[in-house]
């Protein structure tokens, strides 16, 4: 299920590579990720869920859910999504008995309310001591995330110490702006990613951005990554470190592990967080079914990887995600049958639902989705209208298709900076928590910015604004770059207010009122 | 397989458990997590954690601020031991 020719993309396969799922060999290209080679097999079932021992699979690919969590080479609780293939590689699903793909314990999920509804597990059989005794044994056989490692791990463990000016997390379209504009200024600058590659969800945009020429209209997402990175290779005091993730800020120390094999600890004289955002869940029947996939999920599947999702894809959300999502579809040659949206109008722009409609594809506001249908992964789903949020009963309709794509927004990956003591607000308009802070992204904690995502759910050009700001915000504040750093923020933070202006924008600004403080 | 509609996929919770839950009496969100174990699996949150805020205020009348959110702490990404074991060595 692996897509060839396609209008925009070009797909390099690595080198060839077996790997072992269950014990069965499996054929897959380097570069890939564990899950995504599985998935291009045709494997739908990737783990059984922890108390009803329902069929999980792949889901957000990004290494946010819990679902593809399997025993690579003898450890446990290995994020399939984020780990590559090497030759030789055994994977074992972690749940179900044998396996995940035949649990004998799924018919557990008919029968459990009735032996154990929610909450027995703190009343039920727990008198006289003995039977409790006996009880927790037997139940503690069935739960727990895998089993101890069978392997002693001997690869590398080294630690790093490393000295910098400004700190920044996150290589997406904001943390790479305030990067350059950091390193331009004069700042030296280290640059984390959790990713093997630099442009965050950038890569998997193919579609032409547009706002005025300076904005980068007219680019496409992915060319717009390789921009920036470009920008970035010319910098000198740039420390780019890939395959890093950032665990904690403490006390304005960073720590982080680079590919699983070293300890950094970063010492930098500013922060800029700029960890973007995750997708948003929809609750509905069986919402749970393989076949029922975030947005950006299906993107990396389809983008980054060249593998096909399915035949038949329904789209939950009409906003620019979704839009947007449906022709990328559809420019990999894969069917759309419709779009269903709760609200009584279109949520994205004009241009993206016209194209959307003129390639025929339906798109039915005032309706949602209420069931996936299918036994082990979708097979249908069930939408049905909706009148003041409630459901009309009787509308309810199937509609043919072997996933589901839920783009229903994303929120604020806020953890990092919650933990870092930013004090938090909840702003809808802004897509959930965000932090305080002024108008160069500064929070609450002293010489932590923000930019992008994180800061507020607004697109790539704003994060690139954003990420500007901050970087030479900080800059500036470590005495760098004088009066010439000074004119380039007042002039960016000019562009992004003229940004903002628009009809679109009105949410945004709205919800910016009650965060950035003066 | 039931229809269930899952709020919490780590730790398989459903709309009708954090209901029932928050009508047996754990309606903050503190003592709802501790109960039902919603946020705390291993994606400490972030499928279920805006689900269950708003579950809480419609039974409960609260806005999402009287709620609040749980506490998050370090480490915010999953770390093998054997790094930090060697971090401890300088």
């Amino acid at each position: 299920m692996r897509l060839g020719e396609h209008p925009i993309l070009e797909f390099k396969k690595g080198k060839e590579v077996t790997i072992y799922f269950n014990g069965k060999p499996i054929k897959a290209y380097e570069g890939e990720t564990v899950a995504s080679a599985l998935y291009a097999a045709g494997v739908r079932i990737f783990s059984r869920s922890f108390r009803f021992h329902r069929p999980r699979g792949f889901f957000c690919a990004i290494g946010k859910c819990s679902a593809c969590m399997m025993e690579v080479d003898g450890i446990p609780n290995v994020r399939t999504c984020k780990v590559y293939v090497r030759d030789g590689m055994q994977i074992r699903t972690q749940t179900g008995t044998p396996d995940a793909e035949k649990d004998r314990f799924a018919a557990l999920d008919d029968i459990i309310d009735r032996l154990f509804p929610h909450g027995a597990h703190y009343k039920r059989f727990t008198t006289p001591r003995i039977l409790r005794e006996f009880m927790m044994k037997q139940m503690r056989k069935f739960t727990g995330f895998g089993n101890p490692p069978k392997a002693v791990y001997e690869g590398k463990a080294e630690f790093e110490e490393i000295e910098a000016d400004v700190a920044v997390i996150g290589g997406g379209p904001g943390g790479m702006s305030a990067a350059i504009y950091a390193a331009r200024a004069g700042a030296k600058v280290v640059l984390m990613d959790e990713n093997p590659f630099l442009g965050g969800q950038l890569v998997k945009q193919t579609h032409r951005f547009f706002g005025s020429g300076r904005h980068r209209a007219g680019t496409r997402g992915i060319k717009i990554a390789t921009i920036l990175e470009d920008e970035l290779k010319e910098l000198e005091n740039v420390d780019v470190r890939k395959e890093t993730k950032v665990f904690g800020i403490y006390d304005g120390v960073v720590a982080a592990v680079q590919k699983d094999e070293k300890l950094l600890k970063v010492k930098p004289k500013k922060i800029v967080v700029a960890t973007g955002a995750y997708e948003r869940t929809l609750i509905f029947e069986n919402n749970d079914l393989p076949g029922v996939y975030g947005a950006g999920g299906v993107q990396t599947l389809m983008n980054v990887y060249g593998i096909k999702p399915g035949d038949v894809g329904l789209i939950v959300g009409s906003g620019n995600v979704g839009l947007i999502l449906t022709y990328q579809l559809m420019q990999a040659g894969i069917k759309v049958a419709a779009i269903v949206e709760a609200m009584p109008r279109i949520g994205g722009y004009f241009v993206h639902a016209a194209k959307v409609r003129r390639l025929g594809v339906p798109i039915y506001v005032n309706h949602t989705v209420t069931k996936a249908i299918g036994k082990e992964c979708v097979e249908a789903a069930e939408i049905a209208r909706l009148e003041n949020w409630q459901i009309v009963e009787g509308s309810q309709r199937v509609i043919d298709c072997d996933f589901i794509c839920v783009a229903v927004g994303l929120s604020p990956t806020h953890e990092l900076l919650y933990q870092a003591g930013c004090e938090m607000k909840f702003v809808p308009e802004l897509g959930g928590l965000v932090p305080i802070r002024n108008k160069y992204g500064e929070t609450t904690v002293n010489g932590l910015y923000v930019a992008g995502d994180v800061a507020g759910i607004e697109e790539a050009t704003a994060a690139i604004m954003e990420g500007r700001i901050a970087g030479v915000d900080a800059a500036i504040k470590l005495g760098y770059g004088g009066d010439e750093a000074i004119k380039i923020r007042e002039e960016v933070v000019k562009d992004l207010e003229e940004f903002r202006s628009g009809p679109f924008g009105e949410r945004i600004v709205a919800g910016l009122k009650k965060v950035v403080v003066a | 397989m039931k229809d269930r509609k899952i709020v919490c996929r780590c730790e398989d919770l459903t709309e009708e458990d954090i209901i029932h839950a928050i009508e047996e009496g754990y309606d903050d969100l503190e003592s709802l997590k501790r109960y039902t174990g919603a946020t705390s699996g291993p994606c400490q949150g972030k499928g279920c954690l805006m689900h269950v805020i708003r579950i809480l205020c419609a039974k409960t009348g609260k806005s999402p601020d009287e709620v609040g959110v749980t506490t998050q702490r370090q480490p915010v990404n999953p770390v093998p031991l054997y790094l930090l074991a060697k971090g401890d060595e300088k």
